[in-house]
C-alpha cells in the first residue's frame, strides 16, 4: 500500500468511524414523544363573550371541592372599570362565585365604590384561572417535586407529597395557588385532568352559558381552539415573566394584570 | 378558614387568592439563619484569620453557633402546613428548588461545625473523662457527663503532641472551609427570596449579599451582647460565689474565677469585636441602600408600587425603625470614643431589632402589595392565639424560636464550656 493510499484510507476510516458513534444513537420512543406529545392542553378565553356572571366559579368550586365559602378559588373573573379620565378600577368580590350583580366595585378595606356610568368609557369582565405555564415557576421551586407536569403540558399537585411550604403560592406570578381549607396543601386549577383525560370539557367550559371558555388540545390542528389561536389575535397573561402560559386570551386589553 | 386569611386584610384590587402566606416565621428563618453564620464567621475570625485579639469571644462564638444551629430550621419546620412531612423535602430533593438546596447546604454546614468543635474540644473531652473517671464517688450528673464525653469521644483518646498538632490544624481547616459555607448557607437564604420572579421587591440578584452582610452583622451582634450578658452572670457569679448557677460550673465543678479578671477579658473582647462589627455594619447599610437607589433610578414597571409601600406603607418601618433605630443610632454609638461594655451591648441590641426589622422589611413588604400592582396587603401578627395555625405563626411561635437557641446553649455549655480559658485553646 502506498503512503498516500494509507493516509487516505485511514481519514475515510476515521470519518466513518465518528459518522457511526453519532448515528447509532438510538432514539427513544418516549424522548420524541416527549419533545413532540400528540396532546398539549390549552385553554381559550373570550373576553368579548364573558358577561360575569360566575357560573363557571360555582361550577369549580363543585366540581373540585373547594368549600365553598372559602375565599379562595382554582378559578375567578375579574371586572374593569376604565373611567373617561383613564383611572382603572377593578375587583372580584369573592372571585365573583355569585357573579357581578351590583354595581358598587368592591375595594376591600377602602370600601364600596360606585362609579357614575356617565364617567365610565370601558368596562369588561376577564376569567382568570391557571395558566399552565411551559416554563412553570411553582414546579422549579417545590422542594419535593409535589408540584409537576405532565407530559400534556398540565401542572399538578400530589397531595398526598405536598409538605404545604407556600414556596409555590410565592412562585406564581399569576397568583393562582392558595392552600386548600381543609387538605392544608397547595392548591390549583389543573383544567379538571380528571374530565379531561376522559374526554370531557372542564366543569368551568361547560357551566359557561356564553361560550366565553373553551379547552383543547394545541397540537390537532382541527380542535377550535388550536384554529383559534393559530389563526386570531390572542395574548397572553404576563409574558414578561418569561413562563409562556398557555391560558390565551381573545380580546385582551393592556390594563387587565 | 383559609390560611393567611386570619391576619391579613386587603386594600383595593387584589387577587382573590392572594393572602400574607409567608409571616413571621418566615421572617424568622432568615434572621437566625442569618445569626448561625454570622456567629461563624466572627469564630472564624480568629481560627481561620489569627485575629488573637478575639481569641476569648470565638470560642464562644462557635459554641453559641451551634446551639443557634438546629433553630435555624425550627421557623420553616413551624411554618409548614404539614410539618410531618418535612423529611420529604430529604427524601426527594427537587434539586431546581432553593429550599431544598438549602437542606443540603445546611447539612453540609452542621457536619463542619460539628467536626470544629469536636477538634477544638477534644483535648478537653479526654481530660474530663481522665478526670471524672479518677473520681472515685460520682454524682448521676457527672454519670451522665462521663458517659456523653466518652461517647463523644469517639475513642480519640491520643493527646500527644502529634495529635494536637493535628487537631490545630483541622479546626483551622474546617473554620476556613466553614466561612465561604456559612456564607454560601445565608446567600441561600437570600437566594430563596431573590429567585421568586414573580415578586417585584424580592428579585434581584443582589439580595443573597445583602442577606450575607446583615447576617454577618446580626451573628456578631447576638454574640457580642450575648457574651457581655453571660460574661456579667459570670461575674455576679463570682462575686457571691454562686457557682452553682453557671452551667459549666454546674457540671465541672466550680473552680475559683477572679471577677477583675472577668471584667478586664469581657471589656476587651467586646470593644475588639465591635470594631469588626462596624466594618461588617457599614457593608450592610451601603448594599441596603445601594438596592433603594437602584430600583428608584432605573424605575422599572413595579416600582410604581414599590414607591408606594416604601415610602408610604412601611416609611416608618424601613427608614425610622430599621435604618434611624437600627442602623444609624448603633453606629454613632459604636463610633462615638471611649466605647464601654454597656454600651456596646445596648448598640448591638439595637442592631439586632434593625436586622429583624430588614427581614421584617423585605419579608412581610414583599408581600405588601398585590400581584396586581393595584392593591396592599396589611399583616397583623397574631398575639393572642386562638388556634395550632395562630400560635405557630403568631407572636408564641416567634417568641419560641427566639428563645429556644438560649436554651440548648445552657445545656450545650455543660458539655462544651464556652469560657473555658486554657492555654492551649485553639
Amino acid at each position: 500500500m502506498k503512503r498516500r493510499d494509507f493516509l487516505k484510507n485511514s481519514l475515510v476510516f476515521v470519518s466513518g468511524a465518528s459518522v457511526c458513534a453519532s448515528a447509532l444513537e438510538f432514539l427513544d420512543p418516549r424522548e420524541v414523544l416527549a419533545a413532540n406529545p400528540e396532546v398539549r392542553w390549552a385553554f381559550l378565553v373570550n373576553t368579548h363573550k364573558c358577561v360575569g356572571c360566575g357560573f363557571c366559579v360555582k361550577a369549580c368550586k363543585i366540581e373540585n371541592e373547594v368549600p365553598f365559602e372559602a375565599n379562595v378559588t382554582r378559578t375567578w373573573v375579574e371586572r374593569y372599570v376604565i373611567k373617561r379620565d383613564g383611572e382603572v378600577v377593578m375587583d372580584s368580590p369573592k372571585g365573583a362565585r355569585d357573579g357581578f350583580t351590583s354595581k358598587e366595585l368592591d375595594q376591600g378595606a377602602s370600601g364600596m365604590r360606585r362609579i357614575p356610568d356617565e364617567e365610565i368609557s370601558q368596562a369588561f369582565f376577564v376569567p382568570k384561572l391557571c395558566n399552565q405555564c411551559q416554563n412553570p415557576p411553582c414546579v422549579q421551586v417545590c422542594p419535593v417535586g409535589a408540584t409537576y407536569q405532565t407530559g400534556d403540558g398540565v401542572v399538578l399537585v400530589d397531595r398526598s407529597w405536598c409538605i404545604g411550604c407556600g414556596y409555590c403560592i410565592m412562585g406564581c406570578p399569576y397568583g393562582v395557588r392558595f392552600f386548600h381549607p381543609v387538605e392544608k396543601v397547595a392548591e390549583k386549577c389543573n383544567f379538571c385532568y380528571h374530565r379531561i383525560t376522559k374526554g370531557m370539557n372542564t366543569a368551568c367550559v361547560d357551566a359557561c352559558p356564553f361560550g366565553a371558555r373553551l379547552i383543547g388540545n394545541l397540537r390537532d390542528p382541527d380542535d377550535p381552539v388550536a384554529k383559534a389561536v393559530m389563526t386570531q389575535r390572542v395574548g397572553v397573561l404576563r409574558d414578561e415573566y418569561g413562563t409562556k402560559p398557555h391560558v390565551f386570551y381573545i380580546g385582551l386589553n393592556k390594563e387587565v394584570r | 378558614m383559609v390560611h393567611g386569611e386570619f391576619w391579613t386584610i386587603k386594600d383595593l384590587f387584589v387577587l382573590p387568592n392572594e393572602y400574607v402566606y409567608w409571616s413571621i416565621q418566615i421572617v424568622l428563618y432568615p434572621y437566625m439563619t442569618g445569626l448561625v453564620a454570622g456567629a461563624f464567621v466572627l469564630s472564624s475570625l480568629y481560627h481561620v484569620f489569627g485575629v488573637e485579639k478575639l481569641k476569648q469571644i470565638a470560642r464562644f462564638a462557635l459554641v453559641f453557633s451551634f446551639a443557634l444551629l438546629p433553630v435555624a430550621m425550627m421557623p420553616l419546620m413551624m411554618h409548614l402546613q404539614q410539618p410531618l412531612r418535612g423529611t420529604n423535602v430529604l427524601m426527594t430533593p427537587h434539586f431546581t428548588s432553593a429550599i431544598s438546596a438549602f437542606g443540603i447546604v445546611f447539612m453540609t454546614y452542621a457536619c463542619i461545625v460539628g467536626a470544629e468543635i469536636w477538634f477544638v474540644y477534644r483535648k478537653f473531652i479526654v481530660d474530663s473523662i481522665h478526670r471524672l473517671q479518677a473520681k472515685s464517688s460520682r454524682g448521676p450528673g457527672e454519670s451522665l457527663l462521663l458517659l456523653i464525653y466518652k461517647v463523644i469521644s469517639l475513642g480519640a483518646m491520643d493527646l500527644s503532641k502529634e495529635a494536637l498538632e493535628a487537631d490545630h490544624k483541622a479546626v483551622k481547616f474546617l473554620a476556613g472551609l466553614g466561612i465561604p459555607v456559612a456564607c454560601f448557607l445565608h446567600g441561600y437564604a437570600g437566594f430563596i427570596f431573590g429567585s421568586v420572579k414573580a415578586n417585584a421587591l424580592w428579585m434581584t440578584p443582589l439580595m443573597p449579599v445583602i442577606f450575607i452582610c446583615s447576617a454577618v452583622v446580626s451573628g456578631i451582634a447576638l454574640c457580642i451582647i450575648s457574651y457581655a450578658v453571660f460574661m456579667e452572670l459570670r461575674k455576679w457569679a463570682a462575686r457571691r460565689n454562686k457557682h452553682y448557677f453557671l452551667p459549666d460550673a454546674l457540671a465541672h465543678g466550680s473552680s475559683a474565677v477572679d471577677p477583675e479578671h472577668l471584667r478586664s477579658v469581657q471589656g476587651h473582647e467586646v470593644k475588639m469585636t465591635s470594631k469588626y462589627l462596624l466594618i461588617f455594619m457599614t457593608l450592610a447599610i451601603t448594599l441596603e441602600l445601594l438596592d433603594i437607589i437602584f430600583r428608584g433610578y432605573t424605575a422599572v414597571k413595579s416600582w410604581d408600587i414599590l414607591r408606594d409601600v416604601i415610602y408610604e406603607h412601611d416609611f416608618v418601618k424601613i427608614f425610622v425603625l430599621q435604618y434611624g433605630i437600627g442602623n444609624v443610632l448603633p453606629f454613632l454609638m459604636l463610633l462615638a470614643p471611649r466605647l464601654t461594655t454597656r454600651r456596646a451591648a445596648l448598640a448591638c441590641l439595637l442592631v439586632l431589632f434593625g436586622v429583624l426589622m430588614m427581614r421584617w422589611n423585605v419579608v412581610i413588604g414583599g408581600q405588601a402589595f398585590s400581584l396586581t400592582f393595584a392593591g396592599f396587603m396589611h399583616y397583623h401578627l397574631p398575639i393572642i392565639p386562638h388556634d395550632m395555625e395562630t400560635f405557630k405563626e403568631g407572636l408564641g411561635g416567634a417568641l419560641l424560636v427566639v428563645s429556644t437557641p438560649f436554651i440548648i446553649f445552657y445545656f450545650l455549655n455543660m458539655i462544651f464550656p464556652a469560657f473555658l480559658e486554657e492555654k492551649e485553646a485553639h
